[in-house]
């Protein structure tokens, strides 16, 4: 092969780093960096969207920096904080100074709190702002994510305006808890992240777990997609499946069909909830394990 | 960042002229896409990664696509314009109602052949549970809006006394709004002390805390999930309702809103709109059905599948306004009822057919659904619109 396309080139670092990410996504990460816009992956829970911010990172050999979203977050938690138990101490002990130099004294850069989306702005080398499950956070902090996500700059009224140092790469993640608005949602790049298939997920298993035998590696894959397909309340994730695939590799077992009774007790790592547990009974494991090649 | 930026796009206008074609149809379904994103697709198309639509079609998606509903149809939308395939389901968005196949035209023709003969019946007795008033008599009532308020909206023919009751819907809505959010405000309780901004404030008296700051506690608000059946069966209910959800909706911080037909529709974008006869044009224009049947079932799967997660929270009401004539099977419709039950606070069914005489719910669907509906209720005049006020507000 001659020339490799750059998305092709993202994949493979991407892979060196323990994700193995489909064509799809490769392209646009790659396209993220080519139109530096920030990144919105959506898709159920657990097939590894905050996965691709940390590989993102590791495959850049750059900081993660990451902003965990709740109701309710607002720009002190997110942005800076002056620290004020320091200030309150600093006006004491200076007290009968001039009080131009005490202000000058406390709104300094030695009192400043640094928050997530202020220390992403300030890096020496660009670093991965994951901000996520930003449909947590209240529609008021998402207007001013966009501000700062096309600005990449910050004003302290007291300090006065930082810019960014460096453009981090902005990952954005959402469970759909909340329609986030048509502006933000424009101004991303758009990715649903799936349960991967079969091959894919046999590969993610070998990537993280080395040591695993590649036959089982695809047999595990095979049945977890069998039982996402089963009607269950909570679907299992990929992080589910490199427990399953861990113990089942920590049990020594070479071959799903040597050990039902096993695998069956060992279903514990996928499955949740209560309701689950009642639908998943010994039959049903042994039909789906008579589909696995 | 790249270079890829730095380059003006060098593209012939054949392709200008397509790639505008292909966002022009894209907007057409739904999507939104600024003319940035239009700049940046030109940016990539004169790149040499997606030189091939093998590759065009990843990096076109992932630009132009800001939601999953966008990520499912675009394939399709894609292959129809670059592919010249499929082009009639590419463009169904835009396209005109079909006609119902014989069974369900059938049903939506009994029902009003039923509401004519319950017309005939009122009109010789006079009055009755909903006295009907039809021609002059209409011009000698009391009052207007009292005439209207017990009119079932069937027999609303003339343009302005379907005026009339539309307006009236709106505003009947606002004022149950006005009344529902000053009890939620005041349901607000409960106080605890946030040190961190009670510093804040004192460092101006020299750190002595002179005033105290509290936190507030954030209340979930209460959230309203509409779903509007617009088959043909529904047809004279639903532009009332479709006014009286603009209406209502509003009183909601939080409120969703969905047509079904053969399949859902989210309606809520156009509930924005502000005018409120434009926002039921454009409601009742994007919830045209593509073929016949009221698929209740299916509409509900696709909204527990696609839209419950994010919809739902543990305070919110879901209103389902059918007649309950589904003409998929009635188990389905039951099944989807459950899941849906388990996930909200409340499920409030409103059924115009309740308002006639001798209504019973014998249809199957509406059979399977009754054991998971909190209220079930009439909602064929304005009177019984009213009458769901003192419901909604204590949810």
């Amino acid at each position: 092969m001659a020339v490799k396309l750059p998305q092709e080139r993202i994949a493979a670092q991407m892979a060196a780093v323990g994700y193995v990410p489909d064509r799809d996504l490769s392209t646009a990460l790659w396209l993220m960096d080519s139109l530096s816009r920030p990144l919105l992956l959506e898709g159920e829970a657990g097939v590894g969207k905050t996965e691709v911010a940390r590989a993102l990172a590791l495959a850049n050999d750059t900081k993660l920096i990451r902003l965990q979203c709740y109701e309710g977050l607002d720009q002190s938690s997110a942005l800076y904080e002056w620290n004020y138990q320091r200030q309150l101490l600093a006006i004491k002990a200076r007290e009968g100074l001039n009080a131009d130099e005490v202000e000058e004294a406390i709104f300094s850069e030695k009192y400043l709190l640094e928050r997530p989306l202020l220390a992403a702005i300030r890096q020496a080398k660009a670093p991965v702002l994951l901000i996520d499950e930003v449909d947590r956070a209240d529609e008021e902090f998402e207007a001013f994510l966009l501000e700062l996500l096309s600005d990449f700059q910050v004003s302290i009224p007291e300090f006065g305006t930082i810019a960014a140092t460096s453009i981090p790469r902005v990952v954005l993640t959402s469970n759909g808890t909340r329609e986030l608005s048509d502006a933000l949602r424009r101004r991303c790049l758009y990715h649903y992240v799936d349960f991967p298939d079969v091959d894919r997920e046999a590969r993610i298993i070998l990537s993280r777990l080395p040591d695993i035998d590649a036959a089982l590696a695809l047999q595990i894959a095979s049945m977890v997609g069998l039982i996402r397909k089963e009607d269950l309340r909570k679907t299992p994730g990929v992080a589910e499946t490199l427990d399953w695939a861990a113990t089942l590799a920590g049990l020594d077992i070479r071959h799903l069909h040597d050990e039902p009774e096993a695998v069956h007790q060992t279903l514990m790592c996928l499955i949740k909830t209560a309701e689950d547990k009642v639908r998943m009974t010994r039959q049903v494991t042994e039909r789906l394990l008579g589909k696995v090649a | 960042m790249s270079a890829l930026r730095k380059t003006e796009p060098e593209l012939g206008e054949l392709m200008r002229a397509k790639l505008s074609g292909f966002v022009a149809t894209l907007r057409d379904n739904g999507f939104i896409i600024g003319s940035a994103e239009y700049r940046d697709a030109l940016t990539v198309l004169s790149g040499d990664g997606a030189s091939r639509p093998s590759r065009l079609r990843p990096a076109l998606r992932s630009l132009f696509c800001s939601r999953h509903s966008d990520w499912t149809m675009f394939d399709e939308i894609f292959d129809a314009f670059w592919l010249k395939r499929g082009m009639k389901s590419a463009t169904r968005m835009s396209g005109a109602p079909q006609k119902a196949p014989d069974g369900v035209q059938a049903a939506a023709n009994g029902a009003r052949g039923q509401g004519n003969q319950d017309a005939a019946d009122h009109v010789q007795r006079g009055e009755g549970a909903e006295a009907v008033e039809t021609g002059e008599t209409r011009r000698e009532g009391a009052s207007r809006a009292e005439f209207m308020g017990k009119t079932d909206f069937r027999h609303l023919t003339h343009p302005d006394d379907l005026a009339e009751a539309h307006r009236l819907a709106e505003r009947l809505a606002v004022s149950m709004r006005a009344r529902m959010t000053r009890r939620m405000r005041a349901r607000l309780r409960g106080q605890r002390l946030d040190l961190r901004r009670t510093i804040h404030k004192s460092i101006a008296n020299g750190g002595t805390p002179m005033q105290l700051v509290f936190r507030k506690r954030r209340e979930k608000p209460l959230r309203l999930v509409v779903l509007l059946d617009g088959s043909g069966s529904m047809s004279l209910y639903s532009a009332v309702f479709l006014r009286f959800m603009h209406g209502v909706l509003d009183a909601f911080r939080e409120a969703e809103a969905f047509l079904f037909h053969t399949r859902l529709v989210h309606i809520a974008p156009a509930l924005r709109e502000r005018d409120p006869q434009r926002a039921v044009e454009r409601m009742a224009l994007m919830g045209q059905g593509t073929g016949g049947g009221t698929r209740i079932g299916d509409s509900l799967a696709t909204f527990n599948r696609w839209h419950a997660k994010r919809c739902i929270h543990s305070r919110t009401c879901v209103m389902i306004v059918s007649d309950g004539y589904d003409t998929g099977p009635s188990e389905r419709l039951g099944d989807e009822m459950r899941a849906l039950r388990r996930r909200c606070r409340r499920i409030a069914w409103l059924n115009p057919m309740i308002g006639w005489q001798d209504y019973a719910p014998e249809a199957a669907g509406m059979k399977a659904a009754l054991p998971f509906i909190d209220l079930f209720a009439p909602a064929h005049n304005l009177e019984s619109l009213k009458a769901l006020e003192p419901y909604l507000a204590r949810i």
